[in-house]
């Protein structure tokens, strides 16, 4: 039982981060139908924000989180601007592709800048306390995991469901041009979007950096992936269903490696994933909709 | 009948040729005797470019010193002159450069290149040309055989190979260590690691040890929490973990949070100043790896080497420079002792008893060297405690 317990804390603090990387791809999805597959290389980049941050500006874990988010955030509007903006009416294998081009140039030229080895960030960030409750081991990277996952979460539902900002994203996703007619600044709105996907892409590459302590410019490219999938698990273009499918995809995979074979982890969960979608099409949460004519 | 003086000119042409192996050697490049004096050719065959030009650029380096103390040397029998072409990590253009520098050049002895592939894709040329090549590092397991099992009888290497190793890591965790059960946590993902893991195990059962599980991870992998909380649950004694820094270095590091305190184990691909910023130098403790250059205690020799290494080039030198400078000093010894080149320089490399920087070793019949496997211990970080386990002695 303990071991299974110390398995779910492991789960539980993978599933965190994907289901921070998920939300992005959701909400990008959710408002205009694009798979941003640039987004697991910000995620990359908000690591590598930190490490710069921390080594050669000794700031402290929660000023370089801050300054990363920010980043991150910036970044995600500045590429929407750039590169999917002038294509917002094209067909959408178009801006698939080109969302694999940004992907591309922000890998590369992460490693030409920074170079291709594995870097670390500096000892001690977070200490290294582990807390034991009933032979279940806690470290405290992984309590600051959960805690910063669990309050980002929170925030983003206060401020899809409660704020005017919120709404419009709401709106935009149901009907684009309906909310045009209705005063909503489209632009601003996906804008915004991209804004809160990538802050919490930047956020999980910290945590991830701070955690695992090894960051390198392709980093992103399998959390990435990991994350497109917990998207899809738990319905593309729900919140919920993101949080839900990380968090799933997590234990998941822990627990195969845990109770299976190690070896075997990555293809156990795509079967798992092939079949959730085999039984039900649209995801977790997802509701089988009718394409409107 | 018009085309029996055709038929006559191929069969005699035939018959030279024959003759030409026979004698001192078909060409200009093969069994040339020496005088004192002489000027003589080494190639030096390395990545200087492209994807493992980190390793090529070091033992070019290793070589270029070893030619430049042999040449300034009072007691030397005849002046080196080196030529060195950068094969581009690229098989294809190893060949060519080995043809080029055996054929035209008349190379008395090629050194390098760096990686297993691209040495591999050298030695029939070697045979062909009856020039000999010496490879510094090609450790891939049966590397020096040809297709038919038999060695290239041209081609030697001054490393040992993966399974050596492995085999000698499972002795020490036997015989020196005395652990009884150990888990294998292995890249399944490259070659490398997968032969390490294969011969660790068979030498470590067959000792009469007993493997209690095995697992895997992939290189890349940053997450080793639920392999690493399910041992927790197992009873063993020692854990090998066959792969490169990147992975072991986060191996260490959440086992030992984890509260597994048995000993690491892993090959020389943990051997990187980056281990220990990966795992913080409070993790790297009873963690022990195998390696061929160590410069914890170091003898009169090396300090000298990285001396003069460091005076030359700036730098420290790694393992890949002093196993490429064991390498070329290896092949001028030869020259010195022999007097000539092609079929009589490599008889003298077969029959040689070479002191270097890595060890003091003859050739076995696979062309690989007869010499102990170096274990090194980590304490907070910093090498200590260097034992050799020589596998031969068994």
């Amino acid at each position: 039982m303990t071991q299974f317990l110390q398995q779910l804390v492991n789960g539980l603090s993978l599933g965190s981060i994907y289901a921070l990387i998920a939300l992005g791809y959701t909400m990008v999805y959710g408002i205009i139908k694009l798979i941003n597959f640039a987004h697991g290389d910000i995620y990359m980049l908000g690591a590598f924000v930190a490490f710069y941050a921390t080594r050669y500006f000794q700031l402290n874990f929660f000023l370089a989180l801050i300054v990363a988010m920010l980043f991150c955030g910036v970044l995600g509007v500045v590429i929407e601007r750039i590169a999917y903006k002038p294509l917002r009416h094209a067909t959408r294998i178009t801006a698939l592709i080109t969302a694999m081009g940004v992907s591309y140039i922000l890998e590369y030229g992460t490693q030409f800048l920074a170079g291709s080895d594995v870097k670390t960030f500096p000892e001690g960030l977070l200490g290294n306390l582990t807390l034991e409750l009933g032979g279940v081991r806690i470290s405290m990277q992984q309590i600051m995991i959960f805690a910063v996952t669990i309050l980002l979460m929170l925030a983003l539902t206060y401020i899809v469901n409660r704020t005017r900002m919120g709404r419009a994203m709401r709106a935009v996703s149901v009907d684009e041009e309906a909310a045009q007619l209705m005063g909503i600044s489209v632009d601003r709105t996906i804008s915004f979007t991209f804004l809160l996907g990538s802050v919490l892409a930047g956020a999980a590459g910290v945590l991830v950096g701070v955690y695992y302590n090894s960051i390198n410019p392709l980093m992103g490219m399998t959390p990435g992936l990991k994350a497109f999938i917990a998207a899809v698990f738990g319905g593309i273009g729900i919140i919920p269903g993101a949080m839900i499918g990380g968090l799933s995809i997590g234990i998941a995979e822990t627990l195969v490696i845990a109770y299976g074979s190690s070896l075997y982890k990555d293809a156990i969960v795509y079967v798992i994933l092939i079949l959730i979608l085999i039984i039900k099409p649209a995801g977790l949460l997802g509701k089988h909709v009718k394409e409107k004519v | 009948m018009k085309k029996f003086p055709k038929i006559l000119a191929s069969s005699v042409m035939a018959l030279s040729l024959l003759a030409g192996c026979g004698s001192e050697g078909g060409n200009a490049a093969t069994a040339v005797e020496l005088n004192e004096g002489d000027t003589v050719k080494v190639g030096l065959n390395y990545e200087l470019s492209g994807a493992t030009a980190t390793y090529g650029l070091a033992m070019e380096k290793g070589s270029q010193l070893a030619i430049k103390q042999y040449n300034e040397r009072e007691d030397r029998k005849y002046t080196i002159e080196v030529i060195s072409q950068d094969c581009k990590s690229d098989s294809v253009e190893a060949q060519s450069i080995a043809s080029r520098l055996m054929t035209e050049e008349g190379v008395a002895f090629q050194v390098g290149p760096a990686t297993s592939p691209d040495s591999l894709a050298t030695y029939p040329i070697s045979t062909d040309a009856q020039v000999p090549v010496l490879s510094p590092a090609v450790t891939q397991n049966g590397g020096m055989l040809d297709a038919n099992g038999e060695a290239y009888p041209y081609a030697w290497r001054v490393c040992f190979e993966d399974n050596a190793q492995a085999s000698a890591m499972a002795v020490f965790a036997y015989e020196n260590l005395g652990k009884r059960k150990a888990v294998v946590y292995s890249d399944s993902g490259n070659d490398y690691a997968k032969g390490l893991a294969e011969s660790f195990i068979e030498k470590f059962e067959s000792l009469g040890g007993e493997i209690v599980t095995t697992e895997n991870y992939i290189q890349g992998d940053t997450d080793f929490n639920a392999v690493i909380s399910s041992l927790t649950e197992e009873d063993f004694d020692v854990l090998y973990v066959p792969g490169y820094y990147g992975e072991a270095g986060l191996i260490i590091k959440q086992a030992r949070a984890a509260g597994l305190d048995q000993p690491i184990l892993g090959p020389d691909g943990m051997d990187s100043p980056k281990l220990a910023e990966l795992a913080g130098a409070s993790a790297l403790n009873d963690v022990y790896f195998t390696t061929a250059y160590t410069t914890v205690d170091a003898s009169d020799e090396l300090l000298s080497f990285i001396e003069a290494y460091k005076a030359e080039y700036n730098e420290e030198p790694d393992m890949f420079s002093v196993l490429a400078y064991d390498a070329t000093n290896l092949g001028l010894q030869a020259l010195e002792e022999a007097g000539a080149t092609g079929e009589k320089l490599n008889e003298a490399i077969k029959n040689i008893q070479f002191e270097g920087l890595t060890g003091s070793f003859a050739f076995d019949e696979e062309h690989s060297p007869t010499k102990p496997v170096l274990v090194v211990e980590l304490q907070d970080g910093v090498q200590v405690n260097p034992i050799k386990i020589d596998l031969d002695a068994e």
